[in-house]
């Protein structure tokens, strides 16, 4: 599988249909980075033709920002918007939410307006178009996944059905938790708490959505967000419930379901 | 006494007016101590907004049951007001049951429907009591609650049923009347609730009960007319600003921060000095350190709470017992503007009182435990924003301050030299496309 940038796309004279952003977790993040590879050889798969910006991509600014450090947030929205606005960028898919909030709804009031789409937005449109195509006897059938909603997608931009219904087509037993969709609890790395220890309190949240994730009895938990991902990992390991049921992204169960 | 009375209410009435016309006056003043910086367009969409979340009580129905006891007082509330209208001009005219001639047989429909509703309204006010006092449910029993809040939220109910009961006895002890054909009170049939209370009623004599159907119709108005006046002291004034807080709740997407134009620019003549006016005015402070430095839209989305803490029953910081309580952002924020405005008051304008909400009111520990989840915003049946304020006071925390947490300044450094929150060189960005 080769990758390319926007500057090799650019040096051959052509111009991808999407500029598949990376993000921060899914570039470093040794957990992440399997969801980026995942979602990569899915739209290699499908043919779509896409770049990454590679070392030209910078943060987006999301932690700075709910941080409350609006200054290095500009700084890394200008530097951004300027790299995306010189390649005539129109089109984005990220894998990681908070990019994805950032730059659908943040960045157009700072000169960068593009479309932007959410890889499990992209997957329930390639698969309602047909272009998605699964193994026979898929790996996840029959199984019990239950889908944990990220706060950036579901209650920041509305998005609950897309990635519940890519989760449909594995065949498998889908299982809500007691708090979901607009109720959905938060895994507890938002607004920069990732970057930092939880303040004092008597649990954990990731504890206490590890919690409820258990109580489904599911043997998958569907993530959508890196950031949730890590944190549910967390979670379940702290409940020793990592022999019985895995966190992995959406992304990686339609990768590793397709023919 | 025929000459009197409607003196007597006529200037009770101008007396509530007044003083209700007079703080009403000054929150409106203290509102506006608030940043104007938000243009509000699209006036359809925010009709809408105003049609399904404070008419319709669009969210309140996430719990059916208790959505339905609400909308009794709240329909209660609303509707017995018409029957107020008439004791409005029973009172100023002298005049008894003014409505009657003109309805005729109607009119015992007319009252029979206030009844209905004022013996709902009752019955919610009981269970309600017995919710708040004897069941345990967590949100009502918090310690966010304690002191002047609890007796708030109680003493309205309280005040509630004896208002009804009040209507009961004055439209039972009129039945008693007309039933020995007593004058001035002409026959109006039978009402569904108040009848009940007739057969008891019919063997006091006849100036006792003329006694206690003139006490219990100015009992009943006066408790109105102080009900108004209490309003703003309550956490019950989210009956009026329920809809503008409506009306200006947020229309883009949730996760949408609010910018900051002066900061944007700032940055941008630093990237881009050719860009820079000659005369660009720094900005003065950055964030909110008090109530001054939030918007108008925050400040009266803190005199529109109702304190019912289903924002803090959704947080996740809350709930895992952090001190952050998205409900106790809203009132310390109201707590604030009351001082803020008695201080005015006092001294015609602003003193100095060596107190700010940030710290003196809301801690740095609660700020710090918010992951800007949004929770609070899509619980709240109003749809106000604690989580607005959160990030107001942490903007103002961070550049004004320059107070963080040791890991989040190595996570601004890293964003700032490495371009990721974590220590990775920038260069190795795009390692994982070549480890296949
Ligand atoms: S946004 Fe912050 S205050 Fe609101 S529910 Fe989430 S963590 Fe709590
Ligand atoms: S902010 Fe909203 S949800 Fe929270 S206590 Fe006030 S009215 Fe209730």
């Amino acid at each position: 599988m080769k990758v390319n940038t926007m500057a090799e796309m650019m040096a051959s004279g052509t111009m991808p249909e999407y500029l598949f952003w990376v993000g921060c977790a899914g570039s470093f993040d040794q957990r992440a980075q399997k969801i980026t590879k995942a979602f990569s050889l899915i739209l290699d798969k499908v043919g779509i033709s896409y770049a990454i910006l590679g070392k030209e991509e910078a943060c987006t600014g999301d932690p700075a920002r709910r941080a409350g450090n609006e200054f290095l947030f500009q700084m890394m929205a200008y530097q951004n918007i300027q790299v995306m606005n010189a390649y005539g960028v129109k089109k984005i898919i990220t894998t990681c939410p908070h990019c994805f909030n950032t730059i659908k709804n943040e960045y157009p009031e700072l000169g960068g307006n593009y479309e932007v789409i959410h890889h499990t937005m992209l997957l329930q449109s390639l698969i309602n178009e047909g272009k998605i195509v699964l193994k026979e006897g898929g790996a996840f059938k029959g199984k019990k996944i239950s889908y944990h909603d990220s706060c950036y997608l579901g209650r920041a931009n509305n998005i609950y059905e897309a990635p519940r219904k890519v989760l449909e087509i594995l065949d498998a037993e889908l299982i809500e938790m007691k708090r979901c969709r607009s109720n959905g609890l938060c895994c507890g790395a938002g607004g920069a708490q990732m970057f930092k220890e939880e303040e004092a309190g008597t649990t954990r949240i990731n504890i206490e959505r590890a919690e409820e994730a258990v109580a489904t009895g599911a043997q998958i938990i569907a993530s959508a967000c890196p950031f949730c991902n890590t944190m549910m990992t967390d979670g379940i390991k702290n409940k020793e419930k990592e022999n019985e049921m895995a966190v992995l992204d959406i992304a990686e169960l339609i990768a590793e379901s397709m023919a | 006494m025929e000459m009197i009375a409607p003196l007597i209410f006529l200037a009770l009435l101008a007396t509530a007016g007044f003083l209700f016309y007079k703080k009403a006056t000054l929150i409106k003043k203290t509102i506006l101590l608030g940043k104007s910086e938000i243009q509000y367009d699209e006036p359809g969409r925010r009709w809408k907004q105003v049609l399904l979340l404070a008419l319709g009580q669009k969210k309140m129905f996430k719990n059916p049951l208790v959505a339905f006891l609400h909308l009794i007082i709240y329909a209660g509330f609303i509707i017995i007001n018409v029957e107020v209208l008439e004791i409005m001009i029973d009172g100023m005219t002298g005049k008894h049951r003014v409505f009657l001639p003109f309805m005729g047989s109607c009119y015992s429909l007319f009252i029979n429907v206030f009844e209905i509703l004022a013996f709902g309204v009752t019955a919610v006010c009981v269970i309600f009591l017995v919710r708040r006092n004897i069941l345990y449910i967590k949100r009502l029993a918090s310690n966010d609650l304690a002191g002047w809040p609890k007796t708030d939220a109680n003493l309205i109910l309280v005040v509630e049923i004896v208002l009804m009961s009040l209507f009961f006895l004055m439209n039972g002890t009129d039945q008693a009347l007309q039933n020995v054909q007593a004058p001035h009170y002409a026959p109006t049939g039978s009402f569904i609730v108040s009848s009940m209370l007739v057969p008891n009623l019919s063997q006091l004599p006849l100036d006792t009960l003329v006694l206690i159907e003139r006490s219990a119709w100015w009992l009943h108005i006066i408790g109105i007319l102080a009900f108004l006046n209490y309003l703003p002291y309550s956490k019950h004034l989210h009956i009026i600003l329920a809809f503008p807080a409506a009306y200006y709740s947020a229309l883009e997407p949730a996760g949408k921060m609010k910018n900051m134009p002066s900061v944007q620019n700032e940055v941008l003549y630093a990237m881009d000095p050719s860009k820079a006016p000659t005369d660009a005015a720094l900005p003065t402070t950055f964030g909110a350190k008090d109530i001054f430095d939030l918007n108008w839209k925050n400040l009266m989305e803190a005199y529109s709470c109702t304190e019912c803490g289903r924002c803090s029953a959704a947080c996740p910081a809350t709930t895992t017992g952090k001190l952050l309580s998205p409900r106790k952002i809203m009132m310390a924020t109201r707590d604030r503007l009351e001082e803020v405005a008695q201080n005015i008051h006092q001294n015609n304008s602003f003193v100095d009182d060596q107190k700010t909400l940030l710290h003196n009111y809301i801690s740095v520990e609660e700020l710090r435990a918010c992951t800007t989840c949004n929770a609070c915003v899509e619980a709240c049946p109003v749809s106000l924003s604690p989580l607005d304020i959160i990030m107001e006071l942490r903007r103002s925390l961070i550049m004004e301050e320059s107070s963080a947490p040791a890991e989040w300044n190595n996570t601004f450094s890293n964003i700032e030299n490495n371009f990721a929150p974590w220590k990775f060189s920038p260069e190795d960005r795009e390692n994982w496309a070549k480890e296949n």
